[in-house]
């Protein structure tokens, strides 16, 4: 049935590429919030300076590498520039549907004349990626619980802790971060950590430790299913990405305060497909170029939560476009959240994904 | 039949053509007629239906990529013998050698990885590395030294004895990996408990369609036995309200049962505000097969519905009436009268529900947590995220064999043209 609905999108997608014009781009993101931002921040102050550019959005991004995929075997690659995560955009590479990218000449340099090589730094994980943010896994909990007496929980392993904090948790239906989450509350010191996973030892000692809450965990695929969880009470305290948790608490205003502790930073980015016609490519390179600028991507930084991806637009973010308030300290990277984050393994859980899901699943259908 | 006369004279039209000829020119003009008629219908279902399912079945055993990235290693390895226990000598490492330098140019060896990162973790990053010191990799030294400084992997015998085990062209891994098996030593072994999970979910994904197929029946028949009988005017009025939630968005559906099903939703709220359940004993009926259970079936419940509704429309009042002149009473007039009349109605409906939930996914997704999902979510899982299409195709060679056997099963039982859509 999927592979059908795939196949088929493929095909609807590629009578709409083809009547495409020549100035028309096709972006594609995650829709929601997150793609208002960019639209707001990058291709709206593009396309007044670029009359004849037209940006269409296509929020695609969830099935990005399936599609691309299908795309490319079917030689039709219609996207112009697909917003990733970083893990997918590794993906990508490997299997050769994304372009290599060169940052000192594809990306515009700092301000200050800085590189971008050097102003993105580590966060340039792959050959194929070109960072945009840094966003972060962690917890909201609700304030408002009378078993918990007045108790509030400070840290990760208080997930874990049913007899001080009982009520139902939710967490992400995939190994990733809950895994490690686990092992880091079961004494397992953080940079060892996935060296004791990689062991059949390690993964029993994990699965044993989500044993403990098991019961009480209310599993999601969505990143806005956490945020509804808690907003109707159904859980007290969830994983989530962090933009999701400040739209809950700033916006909409409920009872839900942020855990930061253990937060787990990821990336997420464009990637250019690979076989992309020479005048095609040529746009999209101008694009990028502006899109990923410095004071671009600061300004992202005033519609959503998330920390921008170049060191020299730290210091631009300012307030939040409607609301006002400072978006420093709502951002993950701000020295106050992250007093002690966790970084992912990209390339750890490049070689260990398929083995540990397939026992993830086996474990949950137990 | 014959064509010619008893004294042996050709049967001719009245223009002096032989009859047969005549006859079957115009046979065939009408055939052709029909044909082209039916043509785009053809060649639409050839396109859409036939084609991405042959699609299908060869990609759960095609596996050309090992070869094609690696010819020389794999004509090399043929030599070795995997169960030496001992790692392939330096004229395999050359021949890896001279296939990875071009794999390297051609950036196909990170998708060799990926693939047979499905078979054994840490090839992925293997394939990446080495593709990475390739260049550096001197021709004229011992390469099998430089290989394993490289990356001590290659000193791994399990990694040759997949590369090996992976490179002819079609494989049956795929396929047993479905069956929660793979190929040990001693031949095709199940995978240790920890990771079997196919067999259970296929397991589970039969039995709560059945459930589900049952509880379409038991309510839809009441429903359907209602609107037949019941007058056109007050039945069609019945029949829109049959219809509007099939009208409705599945996502919208699948969303209010969320609403009312949750612990803090609807259903406990009101539970719990007669008094009937305590506010600490909120029933759980999400994120479970219960949600599962009652979600698909209030979605499919119109399939069953329709098929049983327009085939006991045409069962005449007048049997049971017979039936009931004759002596028989209410139950017996229904049960020996009527409800054999409507077991057509019940094939096809049930039939259609059932291969219908089969291949669910949404739903189960949505509200089925961890108890309540199918096989074909992990089929879209490996379509969409893990690119492990050989596998998902291999999931869904079987389902299809499941249905198809089920439906000659059927056919054996109740007999396939026992049902009728009306």
């Amino acid at each position: 049935m999927k592979l059908k609905t795939v196949i088929l999108a493929g095909t609807a997608l590629a009578f709409a590429g083809s009547a495409a014009l020549a100035k028309d781009l096709t972006l594609v993101s995650w829709g929601g919030a997150y793609q208002s931002s960019q639209k707001n921040a990058y291709t709206d102050p593009y396309t007044a300076a670029n009359p004849d550019v037209n940006v269409i959005w296509d929020e695609s991004s969830a099935e990005a590498v399936a599609k691309l995929r299908a795309m490319n075997e079917a030689g039709n690659v219609t996207w112009d520039l697909v917003d990733v995560v970083a893990s997918d955009a590794i993906r990508l590479c490997d299997e050769g549907l994304a372009m290599e990218i060169n940052p000192d000449t594809d990306l515009a340099a700092a301000p200050d004349g800085t590189p971008a090589s050097e102003d993105f730094g580590d966060l340039l994980v792959s050959e194929c990626f070109i960072p945009q943010i840094v966003y972060s896994t962690t917890f909201g909990y609700r304030s408002d619980i009378d078993a918990w007496g007045g108790k509030e929980p400070t840290e990760i392993c208080d997930i874990f802790d049913l007899e001080t904090f009982p009520g139902k948790r939710s967490l992400e239906k995939r190994p990733i971060n809950n895994m490690e989450w686990a092992l880091l509350c079961d004494g397992v010191p953080k940079e060892d950590v996935y060296t004791v996973l990689e062991t059949e030892e390690g993964q029993d000692q994990a699965f044993k430790k989500l044993d403990s809450i098991k019961d009480n965990v209310v599993w999601w695929s969505a990143g806005a299913e956490t945020p509804q969880l808690l907003a109707d009470k159904e859980v007290v305290i969830g994983s989530t990405y962090n933009g999701r948790l400040f739209a809950l608490i700033e916006e909409q205003k409920q009872p839900v305060k942020m855990l930061w502790d253990a937060q787990v930073f990821d990336l997420d980015g464009w990637i250019i497909p690979a076989g992309l016609p020479e005048d095609r490519l040529a746009e999209v390179k101008k694009l990028v170029m502006y899109a990923t600028d410095t004071q671009r991507l600061a300004d992202q930084a005033k519609y959503i939560s998330y920390g921008p991806a170049r060191k020299s637009s730290a210091p631009l973010v300012g307030k939040h476009a409607s609301l006002g308030i400072d978006m420093a300290p709502h951002m993950p990277t701000d020295p106050n959240n992250a007093k002690n984050t966790f970084l992912y393994n990209y390339e750890w859980w490049a070689d260990y994904r398929d083995d540990i899901d397939a026992k993830f699943q086996a474990w949950l259908a137990q | 039949m014959s064509d010619t006369t008893q004294d042996g004279q050709v049967l001719t039209t009245q223009d002096g053509r032989p009859l047969k000829a005549a006859l079957g020119r115009a046979l065939f003009r009408e055939k052709l007629r029909a044909f082209l008629l039916v043509a785009p219908l053809l060649i639409f279902i050839l396109i859409t239906f036939v084609a991405p399912i042959i699609d299908m079945l060869h990609r759960s055993v095609e596996n050309s990529i090992v070869e094609e990235t690696l010819p020389k290693t794999v004509v090399a390895l043929q030599e070795w013998d995997s169960g030496s226990g001992d790692v392939p000598d330096e004229v395999v490492f050359a021949a890896l050698y001279d296939d990875m330098v071009i794999a390297v140019d051609e950036k196909t060896h990170t998708r060799l990885g990926s693939r047979l990162n499905y078979e054994q973790s840490g090839i992925s990053s293997l394939f990446r590395k080495t593709g990475r010191r390739i260049k550096r990799m001197d021709e004229g030294e011992p390469l099998k030294d430089q290989f394993l400084a490289a990356d001590k992997k290659w000193g791994d015998v399990t990694t040759w004895q997949v590369l090996k085990q992976f490179s002819p062209s079609y494989t049956g891994g795929y396929f047993l990996n479905a069956f929660d098996a793979k190929l040990g030593p001693e031949g095709v072994e199940l995978k240790p408990a920890d990771e079997r999970i196919y067999l259970f979910l296929f397991g589970r994904t039969l039995f709560l369609s059945t459930v589900i197929t049952l509880s379409c029946l038991l309510l839809g028949y009441p429903i359907a036995f209602l609107l037949a009988a019941l007058p056109l005017r007050t039945s069609n009025l019945l029949m829109i309200l049959v219809l509007l939630p099939f009208w409705t968005s599945l996502l919208v559906r699948t969303s209010a049962w969320k609403v009312l099903l949750q612990q803090q939703g609807v259903i406990n709220d009101f539970l719990v505000w007669i008094n009937l359940i305590s506010d600490s004993g909120r029933l759980v009926m999400i994120n479970n097969q219960t949600g599962t259970i009652i979600a698909m079936t209030h979605i499919l419940l119109p399939f069953m519905i329709l098929p049983l509704y327009s085939v006991m429309k045409t069962i005449s009042p007048t049997y049971v009436r017979a039936a009931k002149s004759l002596g028989a009473n209410d139950w017996t007039a229904f049960w020996r009268v009527y409800f054999p009349q409507s077991v057509p109605g019940i094939g096809a409906g049930a039939v259609l529900v059932f291969i219908l939930s089969i291949g669910y996914y949404i739903t189960p997704e949505l509200v089925g947590g961890t108890s309540g999902i199918f096989i074909s979510n992990r089929i879209a899982y490996h379509i969409s995220s893990s690119l492990n299409w050989g596998l998902a195709a291999a999931l869904g060679t079987l389902l299809l064999v499941a249905v198809l056997v089920l439906f000659v099963v059927y056919d054996k039982i109740v007999g396939i043209d026992n049902v009728k859509l009306g």
